[in-house]
């Protein structure tokens, strides 16, 4: 049983890894779950159980944490990091960038001074935000 | 009182021949110790021509740990909450990631140009984050 549950665990870092490494892309469930080598409705279930919130929310969750951080460090317009981290609309963009972190992605810029510099994989461990889901 | 090193440090892994296989197969760590002590198997890695610097390869269980919790480590490790993390220098970070992507490794983060220098990231086959980092000389 231990086994089972150490396999699926390490097939759901897999694909989680993926949505750190490739939120970019237009990534969706089906694909996840191949990754997974799982069902679609079996990897949601699942991925929600090992990490406590769905494939989608925690992709979205990425994205706006990436957008967070181009904000911080880079003079990019806000349109061009809605699509940088994957967002296809910038309506999408906006709505769950405020869902999630409460203010506007201008907002936010302008509020933020520069972070320090730490791997990218603390800051995008820690930065993630979890408050409310857009 | 000053201390001197990190001359050693661990982490868990779930089979110590499949991490073998991954630290000395694919990444190209060196066995420093692998020794039979009975009550467990000591078996240490470290960076070629390296050998002050050991990493300790641990397998969770009994008696070091009861079954259930030896069972709660296995999982946290799988899901990549264990918090092993390795940081390993290359003079060349971009030929590194080319060599591990070639060997299947699992790529967690992609090189990316950073303040200190380019680094990338990948996960062992249990869950260990590694960042694989080609470093500017700190001021």
């Amino acid at each position: 049983m231990s086994r089972a549950v150490e396999e699926s665990n390490r097939a759901m870092l897999r694909a989680r890894d993926a949505m750190d490494r490739a939120y970019a892309e237009p990534l969706d469930v089906p694909a996840l779950a191949r990754i997974a080598h799982v069902s679609a409705a079996h990897f949601i279930r699942t991925f929600r159980a090992t990490f406590g919130e769905t494939p989608h929310r925690y992709l979205q969750r990425r994205r706006v944490e990436r957008a967070m951080y181009l904000l911080v460090q880079t003079d990019h317009p806000v349109t061009e990091i809605c699509h940088l981290v994957g967002f296809g609309s910038l309506g999408t963009f906006s709505r769950t960038f405020h869902g999630i972190v409460g203010e506007s992605p201008s907002t936010y810029r302008r509020r933020r001074a520069a972070a320090v510099a730490v791997p990218s994989c603390f800051t995008k461990a820690w930065m993630r935000p979890s408050g409310a889901a857009g | 009182m000053t201390m001197t090193s990190i001359s050693r440090s661990q982490i868990y892994v779930l089979d110590q021949d499949e991490a073998l296989d991954f630290y000395v197969g694919k990444l190209g760590l060196e066995v420093n110790t692998d020794q039979d002590l009975g009550f467990m198997r000591w078996l240490t890695v470290n960076v070629p021509g390296d050998p002050e610097h050991e990493i300790l390869l641990e397998k969770p269980g009994p008696p070091a740990l009861d079954p259930a919790t030896a069972e709660r480590v296995r999982e946290l490790l799988t899901k990549g909450a264990m918090s092993g993390w390795l940081c390993l220098t290359t003079d060349d970070a971009r030929k590194a990631h080319e060599d591990l992507v070639a060997k299947g490794v699992d790529i967690t983060d992609e090189p990316t140009e950073r303040p200190y220098g380019i680094d990338f990231g990948i996960r062992d086959p249990f869950g260990n984050r590694i960042r694989i980092g080609q470093m500017h000389p700190r001021a």
